[in-house]
């Protein structure tokens, strides 16, 4: 009844945009589809469990990404081992400590620029920096992957103490505790959702990159323990996947890789959605 | 205290790290040389270092992947901010956050596997590996940050503005477009830059279908190289000036972007307000 009074321009404009969003929508929809079917079509027949649980051997012709899981697992451990200390005492003293909001500011806005840098130049520096004093290794990757994540964990944490309500604060201060000790058994415990959300979305980063790797950590496939892995150069999961591409056409090896990361960025997808909805439904309380 | 300014010291760690192991090689070539400089054969006997094709196909592909990403991510943006069931939105923002947490090699992969032999068919070129698909990859890909920093944006609009509008008689689109998308231009323009800021930096992805030859890029099936891609395919061999020319094209790429974080800052602020 509302439409037939509109004039024909009016109506016009109403179907144009409804058209377009419908078909942006359904493009978006189509993609996301397309992506996941065609990754999991290609990349799940050639997963076999001789390609999980070898490394590569000239010898037989044959490949394996054990190697590259391995390093994969390692460098994740060794990335939030470090930076979560420090993103998660940094949080703390912005929120806790600071007093003087010049510097929170300066801070902060630090992160902010850190998290717009691409990686293509964190792997230049972290190559300059880490790899040209201890070598093409595995920790040094991570300690670049440090820097890239320091934003992130940051963020997270420091959200999620702001939802810590100031009374209790005021209440811990009241009973005569230290700063110190509010910190320590009010404040920490309460920021403990947001510290984990954090290390969800670091974990998917790391996952997924490989532009600061492939200079700093570098491309070999030895299996290791975790200490000498850490010493030695080696490829992550995506790195593996670049060098199968593009350097060596094995195709086949790659579309594998890429259905298991696939599936991980789902996997990984779903926690994080799983504690942010535990998250909203703690807040609310 | 002091490990708050450990990210200060990063930042200040990379600038600086940037910028001296940058300037030696600009120095030895020139300014005007390096920047505007048409031709680039590192490796040749007489070695040229002009930068320009770079600059330049950074700059195209950008664009392109905005042109491309911008309206479709927007529409989709206003659709799911405004329209769309409760239930399909949270589907919808859970595959928007499933395409931006996809790592860009696995985007290579299909833009290599599909895309390139795609173009070459379609068009008829002998080689599909081409500015164009680098421009189709890196509009899927700066796609999901548009749909979502959009959609904040969207939500953020209060919702007495929309009832004013409806009230006075307009239908519920042209309020949507009249009247929310207007109140929240600053975030979607936020937005914008946001997926400049990516489509500039990624390298990867772009390595894998851009063709990676030094080019002008002159058209669209052209193989060329970009910025970033320009460190990482030579930086493996590289040696003595050439390597110092890859950090100053690092330097270069790098106030690409401070420029783009100023500019998105400037917008945040103003959404704030």
């Amino acid at each position: 009844m509302l439409n037939k009074s509109l004039s024909k321009k009016r109506k016009g404009f109403e179907v144009l945009m409804k058209a377009l969003m419908l078909l942006s929508v359904g493009l978006t929809v189509a993609l996301v589809l397309f992506l996941l079917i065609y990754v999991l079509g290609q990349g799940v027949p050639n997963i076999t469990w001789e390609l999980l649980s070898t490394k590569p051997s000239y010898l037989t012709e044959r490949i394996g990404i054990l190697p590259d899981i391995l390093n994969t697992v390692y460098i994740v451990l060794a990335t939030l081992l470090i930076v979560l200390p420090l993103g998660v005492g940094a949080a703390i003293y912005l929120t806790e400590y600071a007093s003087n909001n010049k510097l929170v500011g300066i801070i902060e806005y630090a992160a902010e620029t850190l998290s717009g840098i691409p990686s293509i130049i964190y792997g230049l520096v972290g190559m300059l920096l880490f790899s040209n004093s201890m070598g093409t290794c595995l920790m040094a990757g991570a300690l670049t992957l440090v820097i890239m994540n320091l934003p992130t964990i940051m963020r997270t944490t420091q959200e999620s103490l702001k939802t810590v309500p100031q009374s209790y604060r005021e209440g811990a201060f009241g009973l005569g505790a230290g700063k110190w000790r509010v910190v320590r058994t009010v404040v920490l415990p309460g920021c403990v959702d947001g510290v984990i959300t954090g290390c969800i979305l670091s974990v998917g980063r790391i996952l997924g990159e490989s532009a600061a790797l492939l200079f700093t950590a570098g491309f070999a496939h030895a299996v290791n323990g975790i200490i000498d892995g850490l010493a030695a150069p080696g490829a992550t999961l995506t790195v593996a996947l670049y060098v199968y591409a593009k350097e060596q056409g094995e195709f086949g090896v790659a579309f594998a890789i890429a259905a298991i990361l696939m599936v991980l960025t789902v996997l990984i997808n779903f926690a994080a959605a799983l504690v942010q909805k535990h998250f909203a439904k703690r807040r609310s309380l | 205290m002091l490990l708050g300014l450990i990210t200060v010291c990063c930042v200040l760690l990379i600038t600086v790290y940037l910028v001296i192991s940058g300037i030696p090689a600009i120095r030895e070539i020139g300014l005007v040389n390096f920047l505007f400089g048409k031709e680039w054969a590192s490796t040749a006997s007489d070695p040229k270092y002009g930068i320009l094709p770079f600059i330049l196909t950074s700059v195209y592909g950008t664009a392109g992947a905005i042109l491309i990403g911008v309206p479709v991510g927007f529409m989709t943006a206003v659709y799911l901010s405004k329209l769309a069931y409760p239930k399909v939105k949270s589907v919808m923002q859970f595959a928007v956050s499933l395409l931006a947490g996809i790592p860009s090699v696995v985007y290579g992969l299909v833009g290599m596997l599909v895309l390139v032999p795609g173009i070459r068919k379609i068009f008829n070129v002998p080689d599909g590996a081409s500015l164009l698909a680098a421009i189709i990859v890196l509009a899927i890909m700066i796609l999901p940050s548009i749909i979502k920093m959009s959609i904040t944006a969207l939500d953020a609009v209060p919702k007495e503005y929309e009832d004013a509008s409806l009230a006075l008689g307009a239908t519920p689109i042209e309020t949507y477009f009249k009247v929310s998308v207007p109140a929240a231009k600053s975030g979607i323009a936020a937005a914008v830059v946001l997926g400049v800021g990516r489509a500039i930096g990624e390298a990867m992805a772009v390595m894998m279908v851009a063709g990676n030859v030094p080019n002008m890029p002159d058209s669209l099936f052209q193989s060329v190289r970009f910025l970033t891609t320009a460190v990482s395919s030579e930086m493996a061999y590289s040696s003595g000036l050439q390597r110092q020319a890859l950090f100053s094209i690092a330097l270069v790429l790098f106030l690409f972007i401070m420029l783009i974080n100023a500019t998105l800052n400037f917008f945040l602020k103003r959404e704030k307000e």
